[in-house]
């Protein structure tokens, strides 16, 4: 059974209302575990690449299609609701470090097309449970807020425009092949995340139909606020124009750590909050090893206390993960949104209010 | 002011712009932009919320200029913490800046001058950018220079920006025009007035909006001498932001203060300002040149000079005499090995001293704080040359007695409280780190891991502070903290500590009563031998506490709520002589008379602020206190002349009175006396304790009003009033001195007007605006223990214990607008100094208190508001007789 656009629209609606949302949990760890060498990664298509290909896990929905949808089967069957489509890297600018410029927008396009198809499938199974495909666009690599070189502070290695752009292709793919939401996520530089919003709102005005969006922001460390400087809230004040379906964080914290950015935020945010940290800290291997009883634990905790309206899992996070968060946080009340009054909200690193 | 707190006006740092800044030009054309990014951090550190960059200059190629010093300022957290204000009249330059900055930032400007098409075209852009805008009174036909023409083109302007593209009216702020005036020539006379005109006007028409404008201009004609212009601006800016202007490009350290501007000169230039004679600019120019600079002298000459260095250096910290302190401490340093060894030496063994006589009942809070003040001096004094002592040989470091981190927690604003416990913890050499009002519990919490705290505190007023402080404790225990926390302030109380806030800590927390117990307990928990009785003792006191509390919950027994609604408190209203309000519907005050408010201030509560028990006047004589009673009184009068005279404070109000009737429980307030529409609903809750006879009712506020079906019209009225405005920046003159002495006792002295601001209009209701009680004559004493018809009881307060309903009652009375007031996210009101409240004029109204109670009327009650009974829970937290699931 395959649904309109528009009917997926009204259900995501009425899903969100009724009940806390759970996202799916990390693709890269996932694809790890299946081991795959240089030769898997090229396929038959690019066998004779000029550039190495192995660790570019964008590129599997073209060269390894069936591995991709297995994972993401894995995830709605562990009781997500939100597939996020394979394509953290899927944009010009960053598949030039592989050569793939030319490719970012088929890898939009199949990505979306084959995450819309597992989640097609598993809707017509459980049609009272239907499940949704959140087109991901990625930070990139480059920041246009942060110089690359020290003696330089006015350098930049990319701009708003070129961003802009290459956002621009990568939403049209992803749209094209069939997403229900677009996702401005892992967030360290603002900026970047301007220039996916713009590009976001121009696509709109070409198709004339407009989607969802959900952004995400990245606090890195305890400092509590994003790569480029930002407090939570000077984030949020940032992004609020486009009037997102959620605002959250991800990456970068495990829960316990997350949790009180995620509680600045859903107590100024008049939207949906979306949530999904890492699996705890890394390890000094750099591995995620907190265990999904654990953090299903730490994320029931915030649903207990009425914080967020979506969670789910970001690094180091399985099918099992997600299956213990959808557990932790089955049957609980989502977050109720607050009503927040109307002022002139300014931000530079941190926030300004003057009242009206 | 805290980072969420909301400003009122603000400057707009102006001297990073290329047409008005002839240096910053200089920098910028000479490619010196290490020295222009100074000049920006020069703009926030002295207190800039917003800096204006401006590249329009001929010589210059304004796009790259405009990209390097924005993509510059990023890198710059001390500077770009800030909002941007990009500036330029050309839009390919406007668009350059937008394409550099993450934050959100203000556009200045665009306008209707080309037509609406790039008007639009703009606005879409500026909207897809997110930004901000600034839209000058411009359109096809020129500048708008009278006041219908301001109004007319920001009219047309906000109705094309809010209804054809949907942009959001508070991201809109109008600059309609400043020009200069006293030019000599006629037809300029009008412009500040038609600014201040045109002002008043689009921000009573186009909601939610704003005003700014360059306010140099205004005094163009008067180049070269500055104190002119200084004069003219302040003046000008006075005027204009009661008008509602509520930003301003302004250099503020050229900026002279309204109150000190002398009279004869303040005269001259209102005549020009406001167009009040037609010879206004040549009498200007008469005074023009008389003023440059004044000075002043004073002549002191006492005994205790003449003794040593370390004597008077005691002398000025127990008598808190800060006139010589620099002086004195510069001797005692050049006489030490080390400036450490001054605090060290004599400074510390002068502050023993005062602590002595603190401890022993000797001395009493005011004069401590007066102590600190001289004390704070003299350290600020030394650091030069400590941190010199520093670079040079890094371990030669002071030891304190441990480092304490004090909050007023998130939500709440008042912190005259826990000023106080910091002046006297500091008095005793603790650390402190003092992170001001509106803190949020993550920067409490990173902030004492980073100092690597040894005590946290957290103090608030206001009962919603009460969870957020539970919420604190909460969150120390799931981060595994141990480090002990004190609470403090007007609502909280060892039962609540104890009950509610101690078992969501594993560590230790205790409640602390005032500022003197504050050392004590301190001491003690810094100490290797004291600390785990100490700790052990009051676990221990705290469950029993705790049991005690149980035992007298299981006592509590509350009747059903519709039981206790039957049980109402019955008024004969056939018999109700009604009065009809004198004027209904809304009465402003923008700016009441202070020196009237002071004569019926209440003083009592002033002496309990500093810790002084007793009533007023008596404590003046009491034989204890009586001394340092006497000198803070003396001090209060002081100030309170000061106020009044330069005008620090500017007193506003609103009132309402309305058509009102209950339906239920709930008080219905009608836009007319025919009753069709209803403006508002407040809801009251109502007691439940057990009680069978209407003699003792259980009460409620709505049983005041008269019942929609006794087919009587009556009347409710509520009110706001505000002295807090202006206190801001002399708060901050007397903290940037180290005057925490006079930093609180204005404070203290700005609640008291408020106070007394309430009781004096709640009297101009009673005999003027509703007139139930025209013939009343009370004195003051009788005034202040109410003995009137009618009550003024406050949403938050004993009889409707409800926070939230202020933000109806603000709603109903569009308060923020009317009197600058405005609420947070906990209800606190902000400036601090507000009361606001609910008038009921029936004879039989009087104060009680709902109580505890039940889970249905809880129920009842968040159905009727609309709300989920979780929210509702945790709001009525201290009220509820059981605990929530």
């Amino acid at each position: 059974m395959t649904t309109s656009r528009q009917d997926r629209r009204a259900q995501l609606t009425a899903a969100i209302e009724a009940r806390i949302l759970v996202l799916d949990g990390a693709m890269g760890t996932m694809i790890q575990s299946y081991n795959l060498d240089e030769a898997a990664f090229r396929g038959g298509r690019f066998k004779d690449w000029t550039h190495d290909l192995k660790g570019n896990n964008d590129l599997l929905c073209l060269t390894q299609p069936g591995i991709l949808s297995e994972i993401h089967r894995a995830y709605l069957d562990a009781g997500a609701d939100i597939l996020e489509t394979n394509t953290f890297s899927s944009t010009s600018i960053a598949q030039a470090d592989y050569g793939l410029q030319d490719y970012a927008r088929e890898l939009n396009l199949e990505s979306a097309r084959s995450a819309r198809k597992v989640c097609d499938n598993v809707t017509a199974l459980t049609p009272n449970k239907p499940r949704f495909v959140a087109g991901t666009l990625g930070p990139t690599n480059r920041t246009a807020s942060i110089s690359p070189d020290v003696n330089d502070p006015a350098k930049r290695n990319t701009s708003f425009d070129k961003l802009r752009t290459a956002y621009f292709e990568a939403v049209e793919g992803l749209v094209e092949g069939g997403v229900d939401l677009l996702m401005v996520e892992t967030i360290f530089d603002t900026l970047n995340a301007k220039a996916a919003l713009y590009a976001i709102e121009d696509v709109f005005e070409k198709t004339g139909d407009r989607l969802p969006v959900m952004i995400s922001g990245t606090i890195t460390d305890a400092s509590g606020r994003t790569l480029s400087g930002q407090t939570a809230e000077a984030f949020w004040n940032s992004v609020r124009h486009v009037a997102p379906f959620t605002i959250g964080l991800n990456c970068a914290l495990g829960a316990e750590q997350l949790r009180p950015y995620v509680s600045d935020i859903s107590r100024i945010a008049d939207t949906n909050l979306c949530a999904y940290p890492n699996a705890g800290l890394p390890n000094e291997f750099g591995e995620y090893d907190q265990s999904p009883e654990e953090m299903g634990a730490l994320i029931g905790s915030w649903a207990d206390h009425g914080l967020v309206n979506a969670v789910g899992g970001c690094c180091g996070t399985t099918p099992e993960h997600i299956r213990a968060i959808a557990e932790a946080v089955d049957g609980k009340a989502p977050r109720v949104i607050p009503t927040v009054e109307r002022k002139l909200r300014l931000s530079g690193l941190e926030p300004f209010a003057l009242a009206s | 002011m805290s980072q969420d707190a909301s400003a009122t006006f603000v400057n707009i740092g102006e001297r990073t712009n290329v047409t008005g800044s002839a240096k910053f030009k200089k920098l910028i054309l000479n490619d010196d932009y290490e020295a222009a990014l100074d000049v920006a951090r020069q703009q926030v550190l002295s207190g800039a919320q917003i800096i204006d960059i401006n590249m329009d200059e001929a010589m210059l190629d304004s796009e790259a200029a405009m990209t390097r010093f924005l993509n510059l300022i990023a890198s710059e957290p001390d500077i770009s913490r800030v909002p941007i204000m990009i500036d330029s009249s050309k839009w390919t330059v406007i668009e350059a800046g937008l394409k550099c900055v993450q934050g959100k930032s203000i556009v200045n400007s665009i306008s209707l001058k080309e037509g609406e098409e790039p008007f639009f075209e703009q606005a879409r852009k500026l909207k897809r950018y997110g930004a901000a805008v600034v839209v000058m009174a411009f359109d096809q036909d020129g500048q708008a220079d009278t006041a219908d023409r301001k109004v007319e083109i920001c009219t047309r302007s906000y109705k094309l920006l809010t209804e054809k593209i949907n942009f959001p009216p508070e991201d809109i702020i109008f600059d309609p025009n400043i020009f200069a005036v006293a030019t000599g020539i006629e037809e300029h006379n009008g412009y500040a007035l038609d600014f201040i005109e045109a002002t008043r006007r689009i921000k009573d028409t186009l909601p939610h909006c704003h005003v700014s404008g360059g306010v140099s201009n205004i005094s163009f004609s008067f180049r070269g001498n500055e104190p002119i212009r200084e004069a003219m601006h302040s003046v000008f800016l006075y005027h204009a932001i009661q008008a509602g202007m509520d930003m301003g490009i302004v250099n503020a350290g050229q900026l002279a203060v309204y109150a000190d501007i002398p009279e004869n000169l303040k005269e001259r230039v209102e005549d020009v300002i406001l167009n009040r004679r037609d010879d206004a600019t040549d009498r200007l120019l008469e005074i023009a040149d008389e003023y440059r600079g004044a000075g002043k002298k004073r002549v002191v000459d006492l005994a205790w000079r003449e003794k040593s260095v370390q004597e008077r250096l005691s002398h000025a910290l127990v008598n808190g005499i800060t006139d010589f302190i620099d002086e004195d401490t510069e001797e005692a340093r050049l006489q030490s090995e080390r400036p450490l060894h001054v605090i060290e030496g004599p400074l510390m063994d002068g502050m023993n001293v005062v602590g002595d006589l603190f401890g022993s009942g000797k001395m009493f809070l005011p004069q401590v704080v007066k102590s600190a003040r001289v004390m704070k001096k003299a350290v600020a004094h030394l650091i030069p040359f400590i941190e010199e002592e520093k670079a040079k040989n890094p371990s030669a470091t002071s030891r304190s007695k441990g480092k304490i981190v004090l909050a007023t927690v998130k939500g709440d604003v008042h912190d005259i409280g826990k000023n106080i416990v910091g002046v006297v913890l500091q008095c005793n050499n603790f650390d402190i780190v003092d992170l001001g009002v509106m803190v949020s519990c993550a920067k409490i919490l990173e902030t004492a891991t980073a100092e690597n705290a040894d005590i946290i505190g957290l103090s608030g007023l206001i009962t919603p502070s009460l969870e957020e402080m539970a919420y604190v404790a909460s969150e120390m225990s799931r981060l595994g903290m141990d480090t002990p926390l004190l609470i403090g302030g007007a609502t909280t109380s060892k039962v609540h500590t104890a009950v509610k806030i101690a078992p969501k800590y594993d560590g230790s927390t205790i409640y602390v009563t005032d500022a003197s117990r504050a050392v004590g307990i301190a001491s003690k928990l810094l100490s290797d031998t004291l600390k785990d009785d100490f700790v052990d003792g009051v676990k221990t006191e705290y469950e029993e506490v705790r049991a005690a509390h149980e035992r007298g919950q299981n006592k509590k027994k509350r009747q059903a709520f519709t039981d206790a609604q039957s049980n109402a408190l019955k008024i004969d209203w056939s018999s109700y002589d009604l009065q009809q309000p004198n004027a209904p519907g809304i009465t402003v005050f923008d700016d009441y008379d202070l020196a009237e408010l002071a004569a019926c201030i209440d003083w009592s509560p002033f002496f309990a602020t500093w810790e002084l028990r007793g009533a007023f006047p008596k404590i003046l004589d009491d034989s204890v206190v009586g001394e340092a009673a006497r000198a803070l009184y003396k001090d209060a009068q002081v100030m309170l002349q000061q106020i009044i005279s330069e005008k620090w404070l500017t007193a506003k109000a609103i009132v309402g009175l309305w058509p009102a009737n209950t339906v239920g429980d709930d008080i219905e307030v009608y836009g007319d006396t025919d009753r069709s529409t209803v403006l508002q609903k407040f809801h009251m809750l109502r007691q439940q304790m057990p009680r069978q006879d209407s003699a003792r009712a259980n009460m409620s506020l709505a049983d005041f009003i008269a019942p929609r079906d006794t087919g009587i019209t009556d009347t409710l009225g509520a009110f706001v009033v505000t002295t807090g405005h202006g206190i801001n920046s002399h708060v901050k003159a007397y903290e940037d001195a180290h005057d925490d002495y006079n930093s609180i006792l204005l404070k203290a002295l700005a609640d008291r007007l408020a106070e007394a601001f309430a009781e004096r209009l709640h009297q101009k209701v009673r005999k003027e605006l509703w007139g139930y009680a025209e013939d009343e004559d009370l004195a003051n004493e009788e005034l202040i223990s109410e003995h009137y018809q009618g009550i003024r009881p406050a949403p938050g307060y004993p009889a409707s214990p409800d926070h939230t309903e202020k933000g109806l009652l603000w709603d109903l009375l569009d308060a923020e607008k009317h009197t600058g007031v405005s609420l947070t996210d906990s209800f606190a009101m902000w400036p601090a100094s507000s009361v606001s409240g609910l008038y009921f004029g029936h004879p039989d109204s009087r104060y009680f208190g709902v109580g505890k109670i039940g889970r249905d009327q809880v129920a009842h009650y968040a159905s009727r508001k609309g709300l989920d009974q979780r929210t509702m829970e945790r709001w009525l937290s201290p009220n509820l007789n059981y605990e929530p699931v």
